[in-house]
């Protein structure tokens, strides 16, 4: 499998995904307690 | 005030940190073989790159220093921001992000583009083997920026962003 670093267009999907993933993250776990 | 200039600090030194982050990834490695076809590999291996490197890794430092004394005397608290606790959490992970970034800076894409350079000793092999390990450690903080910005703009509700955390 090609590493999707080796291109910008991967690096930058990649790194979008990864937003969307820390994002949902944050709010359904870190977050719950705080939020209440 | 002293937390005005400090984050208007933080901002500057971030700019020129991810700006040439961009334009390593986005420019230089992209026109680095057409370069080195050219015969012009030395312009930029001798004189563009140390000195890039010199000010993306100090932008680095300044950035992180900057970030941290913000989030100390801004009423966040470091450790609050780095275990990631309660409301703290968005800019934690922004923090964490950051600071992993500014690790690779220093402990891996510095030392390695020594090598490339030739600033230190490094056989061809050698050589290889730090470009390959520089550029993806580039490629990695390329990455990384994009949910790091993500989350430093994010984790405040300032000039009438809405609040999403």
């Amino acid at each position: 499998m090609k590493n999707p670093l080796d291109s910008i267009v991967g690096t930058i999907i990649s790194g979008l995904v990864l937003t969307v993933v820390l994002y949902f993250f944050t709010t359904n776990f870190l977050m719950k307690a705080a939020l209440g | 005030m002293e937390l005005i200039i400090d984050r208007w600090l933080h901002v500057l030194a971030g700019i020129t940190w991810i700006g040439l982050l961009y334009y390593f990834n986005f420019v230089q490695a992209v026109a680095m073989p057409k370069i080195k076809a050219d015969g012009n590999a030395a312009a930029v291996t001798k004189h563009i790159a140390p000195l890039a490197l010199r000010w993306f890794r100090f932008a680095a430092l300044v950035t992180w220093l900057t970030g941290a004394y913000y989030l100390e005397r801004s009423g966040i608290g470091l450790v609050n921001a780095f275990l990631l606790k309660g409301t703290a959490a968005p800019i934690g992970l922004g923090a964490w992000l950051g600071t992993i970034m500014f690790l690779n800076v220093w402990g891996i894409i510095w030392p390695n583009q020594k090598k490339v350079l030739g600033l230190v000793e490094a056989t061809d092999e050698q050589k290889a083997k730090a470009g390959r390990l520089a550029f993806l450690a580039s490629r990695t903080n390329t990455m990384l920026s994009i949910p790091m910005l993500f989350f430093m703009i994010t984790s405040t509700s300032a000039h009438g962003l809405p609040k999403i955390f």
